[in-house]
């Protein structure tokens, strides 16, 4: 039986430790997955981590992955959900020339209707940041192209599920096993 | 990382002493109950060499020849006792040559503990003489590894090692220490670990699921036992029987889960597999329940998946929850220890026999042994055959010996015909296929059950992969049988260049030197058999021998190893011939 392959976006928390994140990215590793965006930080829990990644699998794959993530000692939980279940945004850093910022006013048109923040202003350049969706950021990207950009950077996903995610229960029977 | 330590602990040093942290190195292995290792030494290891030769009354250390060989041998006592197996190792080359063998261990769940010695921490991630990244190395082939870089880290990161090692599904872990650590000093006290914070090693046993998999047993015209390590490893052999017994299902073996009940149980219907018994083979596919316990579905077993056990209900029992579901899809997953869990199913099975469905894998049986066994082990051609030399094993050793097999075509030959009558008996590679594994293991497995015998029979090819480990025998005076079935081939690969790449014998043939001169050089007792006649009378001398023995046997060039499902092919159609 052939699976569609969807956009799945996993989270994973963990333990604060050195080379968990060798771990976790061999398991996709192995398998042959592409990670599209890997976005680690602390979590809502002290001392423990989140990772958020997302991928383009199949959700048998997304099963079988989240129950090897778990297998990992310093794991502590992982979750696989969809677009549709989670809130998640990403964000992107464009440096333009200032010149530009005078010379060309549709730049300030894009600006304005993109609900893009200016973030620095000086005699060389500008900084622009805008968080969103992915097709958000890449239409900003398209239109600021034709008048050249100095940099860009986009980050990873960043996700919260809709639903609660009961970590500090797990945690909590964790510590009372 | 959060840990739990015991309140109590036994023959445990907690008072606090000021020491090096190579002292605390060696105290943490008594601590943890460690009688012997097999290591190395080497540069960035010394400290703890150095403190080691301060307490050999206590720790036995074992100087293997190559640190595979420490690995192997350590995987070898790990199987046989049950207990964490311990090599040690220099930086670098010394650490990677421990590779082979943790990844072995890892596919095969072996409770490995590895210590390596590291560069200063100051020279880390600097190219220093004799660096490598052992901790990224390691990491995708073993259950757990970290680096300690400080004295004061090192009680808590060894209690941890073995607490991981040994507990839940077993494994390998790596803990690399650096040369400053072994060297500075610390205030020194042991607590074992017993539970790491977001590890839970044994899921509990749901007693739904039980019912649910009793219910489906109860009911089943044809219900068939597959079985492999985790019966073992969970020490549920007990349990096995009495479950195979009240339910009268047939019984099959992973070549992991072999011995675990007798050969001669008259519901022990074979091994399953690529080179197993013919009707366990066949039946997968006619019966109404498949019942797997602790065995991961590994392709060696399934053949193609597309059409493996379609027809039947799938319960699974096994400790891991990942391998619910990841070759074969489960209709009932039953998590836990299989000794709790086995003896939670036997309380809900009915009383029951399946004497017409039984009778299927005699018929079959005796199908296999007229075409396959009988030339095997009773061969009536000239040549020597594998088959029989196992014949004559177990004729001397009454099937009770510890059968240490190397990997291809006599490992197949051995798992086949071997008579396991003793539990945590047959010691092998199995997932990685690791050549050159049965020699230093079988040293291992001698240092664990000094007071059986131990049996390692190895390729010609395999025993030249750490043929050095002979001086480790030597050395140790480890009274390992050593056969070696000489067919001056890589025997399985020639099998498939025979069947599948039209004989194209491409860099199979071996020229091999004489075997009997190395060992007797070593000072190992040896002898060649090249006729029938002197077959019998060269193993029962072998199996007399109060000490290590070698023994070549030159057997037939070209023989096959049948049944076979072909790589690939559903084990509907495993072939006799």
């Amino acid at each position: 039986m052939n699976e569609d392959i969807k956009t799945f976006t996993i989270s994973v928390y963990t333990e604060n430790n050195i080379g968990l994140l060798n771990r976790i990215s061999a398991i996709f590793q192995r398998r042959h997955i592409n990670i599209e965006s890997l976005t680690t930080s602390r979590s809502e829990i002290d001392g423990v981590n989140r990772f958020v990644i997302v991928v383009n699998i199949t959700e048998t794959n997304a099963k079988k992955i989240v129950k090897q993530i778990e297998k990992q000692v310093e794991a502590i939980r992982a979750y696989y959900h969809t677009d549709d279940e989670t809130i998640f945004t990403e964000s992107c850093m464009f440096k333009i020339k200032s010149s530009l910022l005078f010379d060309e006013p549709q730049i300030q048109n894009i600006i304005k209707e993109s609900d893009t923040r200016i973030v620095t202003v000086n005699r060389e350049f500008f900084v622009l940041e805008k968080s969103g969706r992915r097709h958000e950021i890449e239409a900003l990207r398209r239109d600021l192209n034709v008048f050249g950009i100095m940099q860009f950077v986009r980050s990873g996903r960043i996700a919260v599920t809709k639903d609660e995610m009961k970590v500090t229960e797990v945690l909590t029977a964790f510590n009372n096993q | 990382m959060k840990t739990q330590t015991a309140d109590k602990t036994k023959e445990v040093a907690n008072k606090t002493e000021h020491i090096t942290g190579s002292e605390a190195v060696i105290k943490s292995l008594i601590a943890e109950g460690v009688d012997v290792l097999y290591g190395y030494p080497g540069g960035a290891i010394m400290p703890v060499y150095d403190e080691l030769f301060k307490f050999q009354d206590q720790i036995h250390h074992v100087l293997t020849r190559h640190e595979q060989g420490a690995a192997h041998a350590a995987q070898g006592y790990a199987r046989i006792s049950g207990k964490v197996g311990v090599a040690m190792a220099t930086s670098g080359p010394g650490a990677t040559n421990l590779i082979t063998g943790i990844a072995d261990a890892q596919i095969d769940s072996t409770p490995l503990v590895c210590i390596t010695g590291q560069v200063a921490s100051h020279l880390l991630g600097s190219d220093a003489f004799q660096e490598t990244d052992i901790v990224g190395i390691s990491t995708p082939v073993t259950k757990w590894n970290c680096q300690v870089t400080k004295a004061s880290e090192i009680p808590a990161a060894l209690a941890k090692a073995f607490y991981i090692a040994r507990s839940g599904r077993p494994g390998p872990v790596l803990v690399d220490i650096t040369k400053d650590a072994q060297i500075s000093e610390l205030d020194f006290k042991y607590e074992k670990c017993v539970g790491v914070r977001s590890y839970k090693p044994i899921p509990k046993t749901n007693p739904d699921s039980v019912k649910a998999a009793a219910e489906l047993i109860n009911n089943a015209k044809k219900p068939f036992i597959v079985w492999g390590q985790g019966v073992i490893l969970g020490e549920a052999e007990a349990e096995l029987k009495t479950v195979i017994e009240k339910s009268g299902v047939p019984a099959a073996w992973t070549i992991l889960g072999a011995s675990a009940l007798p050969t001669s149980h008259p519901l022990n219907v074979g091994m399953v597999g690529m080179h197993g018994n013919y009707a366990p083979n066949k039946l997968t596919n006619e019966c109404d329940v498949l019942i797997a316990i602790g065995m991961r579905f590994d392709d060696r077993v399934t053949g193609d998946l597309n059409t493996y056990a379609k027809q039947a209900k799938v319960i699974h029992f096994d400790i891991d929850p990942a391998e619910i579901d990841k070759n074969v899809k489960t209709d009932i997953a039953v998590l836990g220890n299989s000794k709790e869990s086995l003896a939670m199913l036997a309380e809900v099975l009915n009383e029951n026999s399946h004497d017409s469905w039984l009778q299927k894998f005699k018929d079959l049986y005796k199908i296999e042994y007229e075409k396959v066994i009988k030339d095997d082990i009773e061969p009536t051609k000239e040549g020597l055959t594998m088959g029989e030399v196992l014949k004559q094993i177990n004729i001397e050793s009454e099937g009770k010996a510890a059968i240490v097999s190397d990997v291809g075509q006599h490992q197949m030959i051995a798992c086949r015909y071997a008579d396991f009558n003793v539990t945590k008996s047959n010691i092998t590679s199995g997932g990685l296929g690791t050549m050159g594994f049965a020699l230093p293991a079988a040293i291992g497995a001698k240092m664990a059950a000094p007071e059986r015998e131990v049996v390692a029979i190895i390729g010609d090819g395999g025993y030249q992969m750490n043929i050095q480990e002979l001086g480790t025998i030597f050395q140790t005076k480890a009274a390992v049988k050593i056969v070696v079935l000489n067919n001056e081939f890589l025997g399985m690969v020639r099998q498939w260049q025979q069947l599948f790449f039209d004989k194209r014998y491409a860099s199979t043939e071996m020229t091999n030197p004489d075997f009997v001169t190395i060992a007797k050089g070593y000072h190992i007792q040896a002898k060649r058999v090249e006729k029938r006649e002197d077959l019998a009378e060269a193993v029962k001398e072998m199996m007399a021998s109060k000490e290590s023995y070698f023994l070549e046997v030159c057997v037939e060039k070209e023989d096959n190893v049948f049944p076979m499902v072909p790589s690939g092919a559903s084990v509907s159609d495993i072939r006799l011939s």
